[in-house]
C-alpha cells in the first residue's frame, strides 16, 4: 500500500506518503468550530490530581489550610519522568485527599482541592532566557512549570526535549493534524493563537537542534492551515497540508506521511530522528518560557449533547459539570461525559470528575448521538480490521490470542505496536470489542512484568539474608572457638586477681550506693524529716519480714 | 599406519584436553533446571510447599521429590507453566499444603509493638525493619506477604491486609458481553 502521491502546495512540493489503513468517520468538527475560544469562568472549587501526566505522581508541597497563589506550584515532580502541578487560581487548600479523576477505572487518586478566592493573585513569573540558559536547567525549569504533551498522551515534554545521546534531532514534527472526529481545540488554537505556537517550535527546535520544522495540519481545517501559514511568514518552517484520515494525527502516522519512514517496531520517533510534539504543547511551551507561566489551563472542547458546543480556555481542576454547564442547560437525554474522542476516548465514572492536562474534549453522549453497540457476532475472519489497521497489526490474531490468554503470542505479534486507535473496532462487521482486548492483554502482560519484578526482587533478598545468616553463623563458631580454646591458655593467678577486681569494683559500687543521701529532703522541717525517719524504718522492717518469709518458702 | 595411528591419538589427546579445560571453565554450578523451575515459582519463601523456601523446593521437584501442585501462591497458573516446563499433565492445587489467597502485605499495629525482634528473625526477605526493644515496621514494597511473621509475634501485633486495588496497579478486565445467537 506504498503509494506516494504529490500534493501541489502554493510555495512548495512535498512528496507526502500514505500509511497503511486508516478510516473515514463522520468528522462532526463543524459544531464547536462556529464560536471563538471563550474563557471559562473561575469554577467554585478546583480539584487538582497530583497525577497529570505519565510517569511518578507529583507530591503535595501545601497542606490544607495553606494560602495558594494562581500559578504557585503546589506539586513537586518526582523524578525525571513526572513533572510538576500547580494551583490554577489563588485561594486556600481545603482538601488533600483521594478524590474522583478521569480515568477508565473510576478509581480515586490523590487531589488537592482549592477553593478560589477571587482575586486571581499571580505568583511571581520570570521569563526563561532559554538561548543563555543551559540546556539541562532549561530542562529541569520546563519540568517545574509542569509542560506534559497536550495531545492525549501527557508524556512529561522536558524528557523529548532531550537529544540524549545523539547531539541534534534533525526533524521536529508539530502535529495539529487532530484526526479524531469531535474534536476542535488544536485547529481554534491554531486559528486564534498562531503566533504562540510558532514562538513555541521555536524553542524546541533550539533545544532540540533540528535543521527542519514541519506542521501537519489535515486539509479539512482550511482556516487552521492558513493562520499557521501566515504566523510561519519569515521562519523555515513548513506548514503542509495532509489529507484527512483517521488516525493521520498519531505520531507514527503523520512522521509516515510527512517523511515516508517510520520507527523501527517497539521503537521511538527518535531512533529516526524526529521527536513529534503536540501544538497545544508548543503553546503552552511559549507560555511558559516566554512568560513564565505554568501549565494551569488548556483549551477544551465541549461538544455532543449541548446547546452551545464551543472551545473554552478551562483551568485544570474544573469540575467537568461546571465545564458542560457553560454550553448550554444540561439536556435530560445526557448519559455520560466522554472524555477524549469518540474513537479513543473514555466514559468519565462521574461528571464531578475534574479537566486535566489530557483533557483534550468532553462529549455529552446520548443515546441518539451513541447509540450502544449491538449484540457481537463470532468473528468471520473477514479481515477487515487488518486493513484498516495503521499499524499493520493483524487485529484478529491479536483478538484470539487476548481472548484464549495467549499473551506471549500476543506480545509475538507485536501487541505493544498498537496505539489503540479503534479502527478495527469501527470496521468489524461483528461488532467486537477488539481494543478492549488489546488493553486487557496489555495491562495484564505489565501486571506480570511487575510481578517478575517483585519476584527477583524477593529472590535477591532472600538469597542475601541466606548468605548474612550463614556468615553470621560461621563467625559465630570462629568466635567460640576462639574463645573456648583461650580460656584454657591463662594461669589460675589471672583468674584470681580479675575476681579479685570484681569483688573490688562490687564493694565500690556498695559504698556509692550507702553514701548516697537524697538532696530534696535537705530544706524539710523536723517534723516531716521524723515522718521520714519513721517510714523508712517500718519499709526496713517490712522488708526483713519478707526475707524471712522467703527463706522459709523459697518459691 | 603408524602417521594415522599418531595423529588419531593427538588428536584424541587434544580434544580431551579441550573437553576437560572447557569442563572446568564453563562449569554451571546450579542445575539450570532448577534454575528454571525457580524462575517459575512466586519467589514468596512462605514454605506452604513443606519446603523452607522456593529454591529448595524447586530443588525437590528437579529431583523428583516433591510434586508441582504444593505451592499456593503460585496457583494454578504456576502448576500449569510447571506443567509446561516439565511435560507433565498439570493437576490441581493440593489442598494440604492451603489454598491460593489474595495477595497481602504485613502491616504491624505500632501501638501494641513491644520490639522483640521475633518477626524480624522470621521474615526471609528481610522486609522488617526494626532493632530489640524499638517499634519494628514492615517494608510494604519488600513484603511478600508469606505470614510467616505472624506466628511468633508474642502480642499478635501483626495482621496481613490485601493489596487494594488503585490506579498504578489496576488493570483493564477481559470484555464481557453477550454474543448473539446465530
Amino acid at each position: 500500500m506504498e503509494i506516494p502521491c504529490v500534493f501541489h502546495e502554493a510555495h512548495l512540493m512535498r512528496q507526502l506518503h500514505k500509511f497503511h489503513g486508516g478510516v473515514h468517520s463522520p468528522q462532526h468538527k463543524q459544531e464547536s468550530t462556529a464560536r471563538p475560544i471563550a474563557a471559562a469562568r473561575l469554577p467554585t472549587r478546583l480539584v487538582v490530581p497530583m497525577h497529570q501526566h505519565i510517569g511518578n505522581r507529583a507530591k503535595p508541597l501545601v497542606q490544607v489550610g495553606d494560602t495558594v497563589l494562581k500559578g504557585q506550584m503546589i506539586g513537586q515532580a518526582d523524578g525525571y519522568v513526572s513533572c510538576a502541578v500547580h494551583a490554577p487560581t489563588s485561594g486556600v487548600v481545603t482538601a488533600i485527599e483521594m478524590a474522583t479523576v478521569p480515568h477508565p477505572s473510576g478509581l480515586p487518586d490523590l487531589c488537592i482541592t482549592i477553593a478560589p478566592d477571587g482575586a486571581e493573585r499571580w505568583v511571581e513569573r520570570t521569563p526563561l532566557d532559554y538561548r543563555a540558559m543551559n540546556p539541562s536547567e532549561l530542562r529541569n525549569r520546563l519540568r517545574d512549570l509542569g509542560l506534559a504533551g497536550l495531545g492525549g498522551a501527557v508524556f512529561p515534554s522536558h524528557a523529548k526535549l532531550n537529544p540524549g545521546k545523539q547531539p541534534k534531532v534533525p526533524t521536529l514534527i508539530l502535529n495539529g493534524a487532530e484526526c479524531e472526529p469531535w474534536i476542535t481545540c488544536d485547529d481554534m488554537l491554531m486559528r486564534e493563537r498562531a503566533a504562540e505556537i510558532v514562538a513555541g517550535a521555536k524553542i524546541m527546535q533550539h533545544m532540540l537542534g533540528s535543521d527542519e520544522v514541519l506542521i501537519g495540519i489535515e486539509d479539512n481545517k482550511p482556516e487552521a492551515l492558513a493562520a499557521m501559514r501566515a504566523a510561519c511568514a519569515g521562519t523555515a518552517f513548513e506548514v503542509i497540508a495532509v489529507p484527512t484520515i483517521y488516525p493521520g494525527g498519531g505520531a507514527k502516522q503523520l512522521t509516515k506521511v510527512l517523511l515516508g519512514k517510520e520507527p523501527p517496531a517497539g521503537g521511538r520517533s527518535t531512533d529516526i530522528g524526529v521527536q513529534v510534539f503536540n501544538i497545544a504543547t508548543s503553546y503552552s511551551l511559549a507560555r511558559a518560557v516566554l512568560h513564565g507561566e505554568p501549565l494551569i489551563s488548556r483549551i477544551v472542547t465541549v461538544t455532543g449533547n449541548v446547546e452551545r458546543p464551543q472551545n473554552f480556555e478551562v483551568l485544570l481542576g474544573t469540575p467537568v459539570k461546571e465545564l458542560v454547564a457553560l454550553a448550554g442547560k444540561p439536556r435530560s437525554d445526557t448519559h455520560g461525559y466522554i472524555m477524549g474522542g469518540p474513537m479513543m476516548g473514555f466514559t468519565l465514572p462521574a461528571d464531578h470528575a475534574p479537566v486535566v492536562k489530557a483533557t483534550n474534549c468532553l462529549i455529552a453522549s446520548s443515546p441518539a448521538l451513541f447509540p450502544p453497540s449491538p449484540p457481537a457476532l463470532p468473528c468471520i475472519r473477514c479481515t477487515q480490521c487488518a486493513q484498516a489497521c495503521p499499524v499493520g497489526l493483524q487485529p484478529q490474531d491479536l483478538y484470539w490470542f487476548a481472548r484464549g490468554r495467549e499473551f506471549g503470542k500476543a506480545q509475538e505479534y507485536d501487541l505493544f505496536d498498537c496505539i489503540e486507535c479503534g479502527c478495527c473496532d469501527y470496521v468489524c462487521p461483528s461488532h467486537i470489542p477488539l481494543v478492549q482486548y488489546y488493553r486487557f492483554a496489555k495491562s495484564e502482560i505489565w501486571a506480570r512484568e511487575r510481578e517478575k519484578n517483585q519476584a527477583d526482587v524477593a529472590r535477591e533478598r532472600h538469597e542475601f539474608r541466606e548468605t548474612r545468616l550463614e556468615r553470621a553463623e560461621k563467625e559465630r563458631a570462629e568466635k567460640l572457638a576462639a574463645k573456648t580454646q583461650g580460656s584454657k591458655t591463662p594461669a589460675s593467678g589471672d583468674t584470681d586477681a580479675k575476681q579479685a577486681a570484681i569483688q573490688a569494683a562490687i564493694e565500690r559500687a556498695k559504698l556509692k550506693r550507702a553514701g548516697v543521701v537524697p538532696q530534696n529532703v535537705e530544706n524539710l522541717p523536723a517534723e516531716r524529716l521524723k515522718e521520714i525517719e519513721e517510714i523508712e524504718a517500718r519499709r526496713i522492717k517490712l522488708k526483713e519480714a519478707m526475707e524471712k518469709q522467703n527463706e522459709t518458702w523459697p518459691d | 599406519m603408524l602417521t594415522a595411528l599418531l595423529v588419531m591419538i593427538g588428536l584424541a589427546l587434544f580434544l580431551g584436553l579441550v573437553l576437560g579445560f572447557s569442563a572446568i571453565k564453563f562449569k554451571v554450578e546450579d542445575n539450570p533446571l532448577v534454575q528454571k523451575i525457580d524462575a517459575i515459582l512466586p519467589q514468596t519463601q512462605c514454605g506452604q510447599c513443606g519446603f523452607p523456601g522456593c529454591k529448595p523446593y524447586a530443588t525437590a521437584i528437579a529431583k523428583g521429590e516433591a510434586d508441582i501442585n504444593q505451592c499456593p501462591p503460585g496457583g494454578e497458573e504456576g502448576i500449569r507453566k510447571l506443567a509446561e516446563l516439565l511435560g507433565v499433565e498439570a493437576k490441581p492445587l493440593n489442598a494440604e499444603h492451603g489454598v491460593p489467597k489474595p495477595k497481602s502485605v504485613a502491616v504491624i499495629d505500632e501501638n501494641l509493638c513491644i520490639g522483640c525482634t521475633l518477626c524480624i528473625q522470621a521474615c526471609p526477605v528481610d522486609a522488617i525493619l526494626g532493632a530489640a526493644k524499638h517499634m519494628h515496621t514492615i517494608i510494604a514494597q519488600e513484603c511478600t506477604g508469606c505470614e510467616l511473621c505472624l506466628p511468633p509475634c508474642p502480642v499478635d501485633c501483626i495482621r496481613m491486609e490485601p493489596i487494594q486495588e488503585d490506579i498504578a496497579n489496576w488493570k483493564w478486565k477481559s470484555p464481557v458481553y453477550s454474543m448473539k445467537r446465530t
